[in-house]
């Protein structure tokens, strides 16, 4: 276990080291000055700019200052908001979004552990057609249709009764992250919903579940313990790059609901070419999914002793 | 067999049960999780967000920002959210009124002479922490901009000032500007040429004044955050929460906090989605918002009181003047001129509200010498001829020597607005002369790229004035104007924009834009699309709202509850 964990974490390491400078190269073959305005400048401003940010230096001495700054764990100046440092932007602005993904991953893993094995159990009959038309419709309708739509609906709920049932965006109380986290996480509970159900409906055929039927075993104890636990391990196994989708996905709904996260700032920065952002939250984001991945490798074994980790 | 139904159905049930215990199970621990994650959040990025859109008991309004300020330090400040945020927080030597004309602030007095301009400040004028507001703080101000390690974009607005340039290219040290202070409430100004408009240019931002002690303790942050600023107007930032809320708080050391009525303003959002805005606003969120057109018909259903202005912008098509061009030929150029109707842009393809079809480099709103410039001096009119366009067609065809005008490159933004618009350009084309227009979508930043190398024939570009006068449209296309994207150059327009800057006399200066106005129909420099409208909602209990062009884009200064709080 422990050298499999180990192995993990250099791969993991390279990886990262491979986003990074992947992301670096990309970023500077993209057309655009990322310290141009509307307004033009004139060279001197402009030269002067440049070595502020060091763009003056040779790519290959910005990538090896950008690289050992990382190693670091320093991310440097934004060229946006002149005065903040990317650290300080991501401290600040990930714990929302992970508060933010966690709620919505924990809709989605237990509202798609619950509908998938709802609908298995009442299979082609009127609660699985309906459930599984909702899924097709939250697969297919994308995040920022359902979230103007939640908004709207509140907006509406609120106009109509005259009480102001839930804040319609903003951040700060639990009341303000049910219904951005709701919508964030609905495509992915609509996915999982439709795993559960299929791995449910195999399970249910298996040999094990047949067996312990005929054992005359509590039709409690098959259920939960033979044919849940079996089930769940394929939703386990795309729980993680799920948590590191949602949290990072989340501008849309972020935007659209003020609320104060990483997202918006990851998505900006590719607008406006604000190296410094790009590589921090890149590099930081990478990181985050390839940490995700190894968790949801170690617990998979946890759950299943079958699966080998040698 | 027999019994094989009944078991299931049993089965079936005593799951379903099973199923609803773990369903339960699952709504409990989701309410532990929302009370453990309360915690957590109190701990980070809150804003203010329970408040209504007006509350009377404390005298305060709730407004959205579309974007987060970058940074509030004046001397670099650049963007049009930072002019909001600084428009109530800040004061220069000089305000506009509530009806647009210059009145005195930190400096009760004034003369512009043409060799120099003199201040005189108020004795009582403070900072918010209580400090008076000196003649020293201005210079100092100044002088940060100048200095080329500030690297500040908009330092071009100070070279009036004796030695700016200069200073800027780092060929001067800072200490050569040319400002004096006999004593620390007057200001002189030594001008580097006569400039009839210089007491309108201290309203900018850039001309705000800094405090050099306060400056240097925040140690490269200042206007980071709420703490790293002083302030020398009618509100204070209490709290700034990155990327959620900004609260401002009456100043009680502003000189003229008399004339302040609201105790507080809450940018509560910040969000750049239109509809979210609306949404708030339809929830008593906010007291104010900007509509989108898509929006419209929802804000009409309400019955809300829209209004609707300019915002001061003007957009138009910049040709490509380099020899390699082909839109370096006049006749085609023309031809273009006589087909495209701007009538038909505006009130047909765009349909925006408050939109005006351009016709002319210089908006409406521009003040000549005793009314309106475009009264004065009243654009040309709009012809369009399609059999004339054809002749030209064919001249301008004859001239370059070809059978085929080659695919013209359209250079355009990539937002709903451009996409509409180039296309009616590439089909009104296509149509009345049969030009292949190609259509070249690009970000910010690479179109802004592709601009300044000059990969383009034709660009859908715009321009907002920096100061209130109508130089900041007027010299864009001089030949030594680094935003002369399209390298047009003509002696004939030099010699008109060096009158314009040159002269004193408002009269000779009114008649110099006249000339350029007609010179850009005439050798058909840029083809003017629109005048940009903006419509907007206020709350009906909130009064005293000012929409600007020039400055803080939208004033709250002096905006009042009616019929509570004060």
């Amino acid at each position: 276990m422990g050298r499999y964990a180990g192995k993990r974490i250099v791969q993991g390491i390279i990886t990262v080291w491979f986003i990074a400078t992947a992301t670096f190269f990309a970023m500077h073959a993209v057309p655009g000055d990322p310290l141009s305005g509307e307004k033009a400048m004139t060279e001197q401003i402009q030269s002067n700019l440049k070595a502020k940010y060091g763009l003056d230096q040779p790519l290959m001495t910005q990538y090896a200052i950008y690289l050992a700054n990382i190693a670091r764990g320093d991310f440097g100046i934004s060229f946006t908001q002149e005065n903040r440092s990317v650290n300080d932007i991501i401290k600040e602005h990930f714990p929302v979004s992970a508060t933010l993904g966690i709620l919505a991953i924990f809709f989605a893993g237990l509202g798609g552990v619950l509908w998938g094995a709802l609908t298995a159990l009442y299979r082609n009959r009127l609660p699985d057609t309906i459930i599984m038309f909702l899924v097709i419709l939250g697969i297919s309708v994308p995040s920022f249709v359902i979230a103007a739509l939640g908004q709207l609906s509140i907006v509406n709920l609120n106009d109509l009764t005259g009480i102001s049932w839930l804040p319609i965006g903003g951040w700060g109380t639990v009341w303000h992250m049910i219904v951005p986290s709701l919508v964030l996480g609905l495509s992915t509970m609509a996915y999982l919903t439709r795993l559960m159900r299929s791995s449910m409906l195999e399970i249910v055929s298996a040999d094990f579940v047949r067996t312990a039927r005929s054992k005359g075993l509590p039709p409690t104890q098959i259920f939960t313990r033979h044919q849940l636990r079996n089930a769940i391990l394929p939703v386990i196994t795309v729980l993680g790059p799920s948590i590191a989708a949602i949290t990072t996905g989340g501008f849309v709904v972020e935007i659209i609901f003020a609320i104060p996260g990483l997202g918006r700032y990851f998505v900006q920065a590719v607008q406006q070419l604000d190296y410094t952002v790009i590589m921090g939250t890149t590099v930081f984001y990478g990181g985050f999914l390839v940490i995700m991945v190894i968790l949801v490798d170690l617990i998979y074994g946890l759950i299943d002793p079958r699966v080998r980790l040698e | 067999m027999a019994e094989a139904q009944p078991t299931e159905d049993a089965f079936a049930r005593s799951a379903g049960r099973q199923l609803l215990l773990l369903g339960l199970a699952a709504v409990a621990f989701l309410i532990v999780l929302m009370l453990a994650l309360q915690a957590l959040a109190s701990m980070v990025g809150s804003s203010n967000t329970s408040a209504q859109a007006l509350d009377p008991a404390t005298n305060t309004i709730t407004i959205a920002l579309r974007e987060e300020p970058p940074q509030l330090n004046t001397t670099i400040t650049t963007d049009a959210v930072s002019g909001i945020v600084l428009g109530h927080t800040m004061e220069g030597l000089l305000r506009m009124s509530m009806d647009d004309r210059l009145e005195p602030a930190i400096a009760h007095s004034w003369e512009v002479k043409p060799t120099h301009a003199t201040f005189w400040l108020r004795d009582n004028a403070r900072w918010s922490d209580g400090s008076p507001i000196t003649a020293a703080d201005f210079v100092f101000a100044w002088k940060t901009a100048l200095d080329p390690a500030n690297a500040s974009q908009y330092a071009f607005l100070l070279f009036h000032i004796r030695n700016g340039e200069a200073i800027n290219k780092g060929e001067l040290p800072t200490s050569e500007l040319g400002v004096r202070t006999p004593d620390p409430h007057t200001l002189i100004v030594e001008l580097e040429r006569p400039i009839a408009f210089f007491d309108k240019m201290v309203t900018f931002p850039t001309y705000l004044p800094v405090q050099e002690k306060f400056y240097l303790q925040t140690d490269g942050r200042f206007g980071a955050d709420a703490e790293e600023l002083l302030y020398s107007g009618p509100f204070n930032i209490t709290s700034w929460v990155h990327g959620a809320s900004l609260m401002l708080e009456k100043n009680p050391n502003y000189w003229d906090h008399e004339r302040i009525r609201l105790d507080r303003i809450n940018f509560g959002y910040i969000t750049s989605d239109a509809t979210a805005t609306l949404n708030f606003f339809k929830d008593d969120k906010i007291a104010y918002t900007t509509l989108e057109a898509e929006n419209l018909d929802n804000a009409l259903e309400n019955r809300w009181q829209i209004k609707r202005e300019q915002d001061g912008t003007v957009f138009y098509i910049e040709f490509n003047h380099r020899d390699t061009r082909v839109t370096r030929n006049w006749n085609l150029r023309r031809a273009m001129q006589l087909s495209l109707d701007m009538d038909e842009l505006v009130y047909k393809v765009t349909k925006k509200p408050g939109y005006i079809p351009g016709r002319s480099l210089f908006p409406g709103w521009l003040m000549g010498v005793n009314d309106y410039l475009r009264k004065e001096y009243p654009a040309p009119e709009q012809v369009i001829d399609f059999e004339a366009a054809q002749q030209h067609l064919e001249l301008a065809k004859q001239e370059l020597g070809v059978t085929e005008i080659p695919e013209i490159v359209l250079l355009t933004g990539d937002n709903p607005v451009s996409n509409i618009q180039s296309e009616w350009v590439q089909a009104t084309l296509k149509k009345r002369l049969g030009l292949d227009i190609k259509i070249d979508k690009q970000i910010f930043k690479q179109r802004l790229a592709k601009m300044t190398t000059g990969e383009f024939d034709m660009v859908l570009a715009g321009w907002g004035p920096d100061y209130d006068d109508p130089l900041t449209f007027g010299d864009l296309f001089a030949s030594w104007n680094l935003n002369n994207r399209g390298q047009y150059d003509s002696p004939e327009m030099d010699s008109y924009i060096r009158q314009a800057q040159n002269s004193v006399v408002p009269e000779e200066r009114m008649a110099a834009f006249g000339a350029i106005q007609q010179l850009i129909y005439d050798d058909i420099v840029i083809l003017p699309q629109y005048e940009r409208g903006v419509t907007y909602v206020v709350h009906p209990e909130l009064a005293g709202v000012k929409r600007r062009v020039i400055g803080s884009e939208v004033d709250f200064t002096n905006a009042y509850i009616v019929g509570g709080g004060d």
